[in-house]
């Protein structure tokens, strides 16, 4: 018979509702046995007690419902943001509060270069905090005038070069034309590139090319190890294009004996018509692991609210930008809804103005009608702005939201001065009022965006601080256990996983986060600062320290 | 080597950009044509023009081709721009809820190739009702603004009254461009790109060919060129595209090209004889009032 393992903890919170809290945790095969006293589990027959987390608190291992793996691939770029951030090796990096502290670190690395002309790429910087300030091509020449350097902006949508990459790009020119590529005095471009458009011309040349949403196989490898270190043991990938040879390599490597987690990659829409990424995704689905999940999709229907491509109904941007931009037509959406609910595909739209969120739930409701689905648990991504009558529909529809509880703290102030104006800034995210409609509610980081942490972004939806440490919308605010359900069975349930992880059940993937302190009896201003000793995942044990 | 013209196929979805693209390819007489398209999820050509498909080109019948270019247009540009032997003239079709405009600035960061017009396609019966709606209306009026062709399918199916209303309403919302009504996207190549059929490829029977007509002036002596191409894009001639050669007053050589309401005077690159190709309708393409602007005799 298989061997039983019963772990001894300070405290496991279990989120199963007819036992929430117990001492002992029993597990065999991968999966949870059973949770009590160890009386209660001793009756199930020989067992070896493991006490190694007899100072630990255990909960449900945490499920991340919108991330992106492709922040493994990105640490192998220098890290230059604004703030102190981990790791896949667990080495913090500083955050860096000036363009001088950029460039010295830039020359740090530059120095341990053998190649004078190969690409230096750094990421995640962020002016908005150093008052929007632009950093030009000279200042980059600093660290170097023969190799290409590019630096790519927290928001993945603006991009930093320097001469040589304008060089090697052909754009050091005269006459360069594009609303996305500044000029100088001089009339050659300024340094700075906005949009995917004006980045594409570059970004191969400075060491991002243009496959830049999805991993590579080392970045996969790493990423787990981000997974570990945050407590995650199921994450989603939330906007992969899913080519044969990187279904085959994901398989591979979550196949890995030491492979920390579950991975839940979704098919974007783009590239293939409704018809074929419906198809598709039924043929993937079969091909699903033990820790990779196949077979849903993830729609886009507007930009992003900083970059004023989001799309917003009346009265539109606080500073009178004009509307954002349509990534996905209506009709194409509506289509893609039918096809899918027909097909019983799960779809995940990325809605972040409340336009675009009342374009999907004006979408979906007819498509419903048309494919009556019980359970369908098609999901709202970011869908910042909704309004309580959106939940309210969203409720009606049997939809379900994850929203970006992290951005209060990242771009809160930005929203409330620039893009949306108070009141609408005040009631992003909504949290407090999706859980009181009743719609299932998950919350998430959009790592690398922002850092994968589930236990930061509980502490962004409790408390609502903004970077300048404001309390932004605190009638929107949820409470700590709310909270811990969102990032472990809230999230699990948009995935139609909560049958299998997200609670600390009998049958249940043995999935658990360690933690060195217990979130219910933290001050709930330091939940973002408990420790995380690794996880455990199908059994498996992952300290972090030993990643 | 001259820059490679590329010209901007928009509307929004279901206005009939594929049939035009097509309509084009199979009326390219001897024209290589190259298009590029954002996806290949609903098959943009017409399979009997379809030679053969693989690694994301399509080969078309005479030498045209077809190719999804994802996210990259510049990276896909570029590589039509180095194939041996070189397209004549690139199409590029955007997606439908793309803004013309964004894509033509985009694409002029690609080297060695030229923007030649925005052709915006629209649904003569449902584009004024569509310009209303809450989700998509300021999408397809930023694409009409961009436009320097508009493309009126399915004016066939409206009253006479209604089509006046119609043009009254496309010339605010387009202010830029000349719109040329069409059945199913036929209108003559000739009229949308300026490519005129080759010699000796044959004229290829087409009736929409019958609405559009062409004159050539050739004036001696020089020209106010930048006056010139203003008035041949904004004055009352009928003139839906002009292209060609002139000397200024002082003798030196301009290439003129004017698409819609649009003009453009550069200098020339290498020896050109002086010439000027009018390409417009048949009805209102005024001979004797361009031949005067150019101090020609027609």
């Amino acid at each position: 018979m298989a061997e039983t393992i019963i772990y001894a903890a300070r405290k496991i919170i279990t989120m199963a509702p007819s036992r929430p809290e117990v001492s002992h945790v029993a597990v065999r095969d991968g999966r949870i046995l059973g949770i009590g006293t160890l009386e209660e589990l001793a009756s199930w027959g020989d067992y070896l007690l493991d006490d190694r987390f007899a100072g630990k608190v255990l909960m449900p291992g945490f499920v991340e419902g919108h991330a992106h793996t492709m922040e493994g691939t990105l640490w192998r770029n220098v890290y230059v943001g604004w703030f102190d951030r981990m790791d896949p090796d667990g080495r913090v990096w500083s955050g860096l509060k000036s363009i001088d502290a950029v460039v010295d670190r830039l020359r740090e690395a530059e120095a341990q270069m053998t190649d004078p002309e190969a690409p230096l790429a750094a990421w995640a910087l962020d002016p908005i905090y150093m008052e929007n300030r632009r950093v030009t091509r000279q200042e980059l020449d600093q660290v170097s005038t023969t190799r290409p350097i590019g630096i790519l902006h927290a928001s993945g949508h603006i991009m930093n070069v320097n001469t040589r990459a304008l060089e090697l790009a052909g754009l050091m020119k005269p006459g360069v034309n594009h609303p996305g590529i500044p000029l100088g005095e001089d009339g050659l471009p300024l340094g700075p590139l906005y949009g995917p458009d004006a980045m594409t011309p570059v970004g191969p040349h400075v060491g991002f090319d243009r496959a830049l949403t999805d991993c590579d196989e080392r970045g996969l490898r790493d990423y787990g190890k981000l997974c570990v270190r945050a407590g995650v043991t199921t994450c989603t990938d939330l906007a992969a294009r899913l080519t044969d040879d990187s279904v085959d390599m994901m398989l591979r490597v979550t196949a890995e004996d030491d492979y920390p987690a579950c991975i839940v990659p979704l098919r974007v829409f783009f590239g293939m018509s409704a018809e074929e990424i419906v198809d598709y995704c039924v043929s993937l689905k079969p091909r699903s692991t033990e820790r990779l999940r196949l077979g849903r999709i993830k729609a886009v229907a507007d930009g992003s609210i900083q970059g004023f491509s989001a799309r917003l109904r009346w009265p539109g941007y606080y500073n009178g930008a004009p509307n954002g931009l349509w990534y996905t037509a209506p009709e194409q959406m509506s289509e893609l809804y039918h096809r899918a609910l027909a097909a019983g595909v799960q779809v995940h739209t990325h809605t972040n103005g409340d336009q675009a969120t009342q374009m999907a739930l004006d979408m979906l409701e007819p498509a419903l009608k048309a494919h009556p689905s019980p359970d369908h648990r098609f999901t709202l991504q970011h869908c910042q702005m909704a309004d309580a009558a959106q939940y309210r529909k969203m409720r009606s529809l049997g939809m379900n939201v994850n929203l970006f509880a992290n951005h209060h703290f990242y771009w809160g102030d930005e929203h409330y001065r620039l893009t949306v104006g108070p009141e609408r800034a005040c009631r992003m995210n909504a949290c407090r009022t999706a859980l009181d409609t009743g719609v299932p509610m998950a919350i998430h980081s959009d790592a690398p965006v922002t850092p994968l942490g589930p236990l930061f972004t509980a502490w962004a939806a409790v408390n609502r601080i903004t970077a300048s440490g404001r309390v932004q919308g605190e009638e929107e605010r949820i409470s700590v256990s709310e909270a811990l359900y969102a990032i472990t069975l809230g999230a699990a349930y948009t995935l139609h996983m909560d049958g299998e992880v997200g609670s600390i059940e009998v049958g249940k993937r043995a999935d658990f986060a360690v933690l060195d302190s217990d979130p219910t009896q933290t001050d709930p201003m330091a939940l973002k600062d408990i420790g995380v000793w690794g996880t455990v995942q199908g059994g498996r044990v992952f300290p972090a320290a030993a990643l | 080597m001259a820059p490679l013209p590329v010209t901007v196929i928009g509307g929004y979805l279901g206005a009939g950009k594929t049939t035009l693209v097509n309509h084009l390819l199979r009326h390219a007489a001897g024209r290589r044509l190259a298009v590029l398209v954002n996806e290949f999820g609903d098959l943009p050509i017409d399979a009997d023009l379809i030679e053969a498909e693989e690694d994301g080109m399509i080969s078309i019948a005479g030498g045209c081709i077809c190719c999804s270019f994802g996210s990259d247009l510049i990276g896909a540009l570029g590589d039509l721009a180095a194939m041996e032997p070189r397209p004549d003239h690139i199409l590029v079709e955007s997606s439908g809820v793309a803004i013309p405009g964004a894509i033509v600035s985009t694409m002029l960061l690609a080297e060695g190739i030229r923007s030649d017009g925005i052709v915006v396609v629209v649904d003569g019966e449902t584009v004024r009702q569509r310009a209303l709606d809450d989700y998509v209306g300021d999408t397809i009026t930023r694409q009409l603004s961009d436009a320097e062709i508009v493309v009126v399918n399915k004016t066939d199916l409206l009253a006479p009254a209604a089509q006046t209303e119609l043009m009254a309403w496309l010339a605010e919302a387009a202010p830029g461009a000349i719109a040329i009504p069409a059945e199913r996207g036929r209108v003559a190549p000739g009229a949308l790109l300026g490519v005129l059929p080759a010699p000796g490829a044959g004229q290829p029977a087409d009736h929409s060919d019958r609405l559009f007509d062409s004159v050539v002036l050739t004036p001696e002596g020089g020209q106010p060129v930048e006056e010139l191409a203003r008035d041949l894009a904004t004055g009352p001639h009928g003139v839906i595209r002009a292209k060609g050669y002139l000397r200024d007053i002082d003798g030196a050589l301009w290439l003129i090209q004017t698409v819609g309401h649009r003009w453009e005077v550069t200098a020339a690159q290498g020896p050109h004889e002086a010439g000027l190709v009018c390409i417009g309708f048949r009805d209102r393409l005024d001979r004797d009032g361009l031949a005067e602007l150019a101090g020609v005799t027609a």
